[in-house]
């Protein structure tokens, strides 16, 4: 009995929430989609684009697919954190959205950016833990992730 | 024994509490803003000269009260306590300037609603008898809120248009038992400024749970307090010359305007919000300004001076807080939002 | 014409991500998740693949490309060498971006300091 009314309780302020929030929708400017659209896809565009100009460059210089891949991403993820460094990749991240948060530049900004910040913390705790803050959880689900797919391969290959 | 309180939420302070100085110091994007002319010192660089933010926040409210003791004509040997607050966890800012200062310390956490929250707990103390000088303060710092409850400064997000902007600052106001001997302002004689009522706010939460909408997020307990102290004191909105919200931004005061007119209560002509006045539209601080600076380096500059040369006489000050923590919006709880309100006239 | 490609490949998936974070309330961290897990699920159906062929760096490039690496090295592992095969393909073909990054980052993180934004 005791709990019904509980239930009942929790279901109007549930309810009263939505209410409330689709009343401050009518007060609340909204993004310009179309515009950021236009400018996350220009610029992440862009950055594929680098990516695949440089890769060409080491392809006809006689490097592998594999080997000239892996040094475009290298360099990507170096540029990236140098920019951060400098204070310049929250610009362009500013301008860009996703642009700049879903290319890998994205992933060597969101390592740098946490760890840079807690300098003062040490370089073991502060600097060290903190390069995970906001990469750790992508670690940790994508090597999750392709470890459960490696073995269900395997299972199947058996 | 008396009791000193009228309706439900509202103090009444009949020896009527004086504040006596005030000064506020803001950083310099606040210093360009459309309130720079009230500051008594805009920063030219953030971290004031110290190697980590935190310090660099210390350091401005120390600055500030500093400052106000100047202003009132004390010197801080003559302060019985100091009542003061900010964002960082456990206070760190407030508790390290009271380390320097070596003034009796009492630390508040009222998220951005600390300026007003320390104003009451002061007055009380003054008016009851406890105190006779007491420093009311509160401050807080872009890049140290930034880090602890948002994202790190240089990683390249994008914020939505709600979203504000944590007020780099610090205010400081000086009350006391006694009235401040009489002083000339542009050949006039300076208003004496007393606090008269204050009422508690209690906290509402309406259900928001994103943190980019902290504006709507307290506009509830805003109107929520506002109507209690009008219902208490039995005043109109009219009798104010100012009603002033602390951080609600520009969301939040278009929410906080509707909500009441559909009470019938029309505050148009006399309400504003210090978030929402704080910076240029040109600015990029989308909604407005938030933290316990905002309004405390509001009602410490620009209300203070307004008052003091009669150009305001009565003024309802609301600071409002949205008391989340980082742990709480992970866990997926709503933001409570609260609102204290402080009655103030210049006499 | 291969420009092309991974310039619309870079931008579409760029595009989306943009559109997950103004439409819902979902954090830049919570979108590489989704996007890196997507990445690899995708590759893992086989799915990926026809992507990275049309757009190359296009789809190595975002955050499903990171995905895919994982996914590819661990399945390409796990006919070769088996169960460990399975286990360590993933962390092996991104070795040398993930090491980089830490230590590049660990580098960069100790030598600059963070800037009040104005």
């Amino acid at each position: 009995m005791e709990n019904k009314k509980e239930k009942q309780k929790k279901e109007i302020k549930k309810r009263q929430a939505k209410e409330y929030e689709n009343y401050v929708k009518q007060f609340t400017p909204k993004p310009k989609y179309f515009m950021n659209s236009l400018k996350a896809f220009f610029v992440g565009g862009l950055i594929c684009i680098i990516a695949f100009y440089v890769q060409t460059l080491l392809m006809n210089r006689g490097y592998s697919e594999k080997d000239s891949g892996t040094f475009v991403i290298v360099f990507l993820v170096c540029s990236a954190q140098l920019l951060t460094g400098l204070g310049v990749y929250d610009t362009i991240g500013k301008f860009a959205g996703a642009g700049s948060i879903v290319p890998i530049t994205g992933f060597a900004n969101s390592m740098v950016a946490p760890a840079i910040e807690y300098k003062k913390e040490g370089i073991v705790l502060g600097v060290g833990a903190k390069l995970f803050s906001l990469a750790g959880p992508v670690l940790v689900c994508g090597i999750s992730a392709s470890v459960v797919i490696g073995f269900i391969y395997y299972m199947m290959n058996l | 024994m008396q009791i000193n309180r009228i309706g439900k939420q509202t103090f009444v302070f009949h020896n009527e509490p004086n504040i006596i100085g005030a000064a506020a110091v803001v950083g310099k994007k606040e210093g360009q803003g459309p309130m720079k002319k009230w500051f008594d010192v805009i920063l030219k660089d953030d971290s004031y000269g110290e190697k980590t933010w935190e310090k660099s926040e210390s350091k401005i409210l120390k600055k500030a009260i500093l400052l106000a003791l100047e202003n009132a004509g004390k010197t801080k040997e003559q302060i019985d306590a100091i009542l003061s607050g900010d964002l960082i966890n456990q206070l760190m800012s407030s508790s390290f300037m009271a380390r320097d200062l070596q003034i009796p310390f009492l630390g508040l956490y009222g998220a951005c609603s600390t300026m007003t929250e320390s104003l009451i707990l002061g007055a009380v103390l003054i008016d009851g008898g406890y105190a006779q000088n007491i420093i009311a303060a509160a401050s807080s710092h872009y890049c140290t809120a930034e880090r602890q409850f948002r994202m790190p400064l240089e990683h390249g997000n994008q914020r939505p248009p709600s979203a504000q902007w944590t007020v780099t600052g610090a205010g400081s106001m000086i009350l006391s038992n006694q009235i401040r001997s009489q002083q000339m302002i542009a050949g006039e004689p300076a208003k004496n400024l007393v606090v008269t009522h204050a009422t508690v706010g209690k906290i509402v939460d309406a259900g928001i749970k994103d943190v980019n909408q902290m504006g709507a997020a307290m506009a509830p307990a805003t109107v929520d307090t506002i109507m209690q102290h009008l219902k208490d004191t039995g005043r109109e909105p009219s009798y104010y010359d100012v009603i002033l919200s602390g951080d609600l931004g520009m969301v939040g005061k278009k929410i906080v305007k509707d909500l009441l007119l559909k009470e019938n209560i029309d505050v148009s002509t006399v309400y504003d919000d210090c978030g929402a006045m704080m910076y240029e539209k040109e600015q990029d601080a989308h909604s407005g300004g938030s933290g316990c600076g905002c309004s405390a380096s509001i009602f410490s500059g620009h209300i203070f001076k307004e008052m003091r040369q009669g150009k305001i006489r009565k003024a309802l000050l609301i600071s409002t807080g949205a008391l989340l923590s980082t742990i709480s919006s992970q866990q997926g709880e709503s933001i409570p939002g609260i609102a204290h309100a402080v009655a103030v006239e210049g006499k | 014409m291969e420009y092309f490609n991974v310039f619309i490949t870079g931008g579409i998936l760029c595009v989306i991500g943009q559109v997950l974070m103004d439409t819902t309330k979902l954090t830049a961290p919570r979108i590489l998740v989704i996007f890196v897990v997507s990445g690899a699920i995708l590759t893992g159906l086989g799915w990926y693949q026809p992507i990275v062929d049309f757009g190359k760096s296009g789809a190595t490039v975002p955050l499903p490309g990171f995905g895919y690496a994982l996914a590819k090295g661990a399945i390409e592992a796990a006919r070769t060498g088996g169960i460990m095969g399975a286990l360590t393909g993933g962390i092996v073909a991104t070795a040398a971006g993930v090491a980089a990054a830490i230590c590049f980052g660990y580098l960069i993180a100790i030598i600059f300091s963070p800037k009040s934004i104005r």
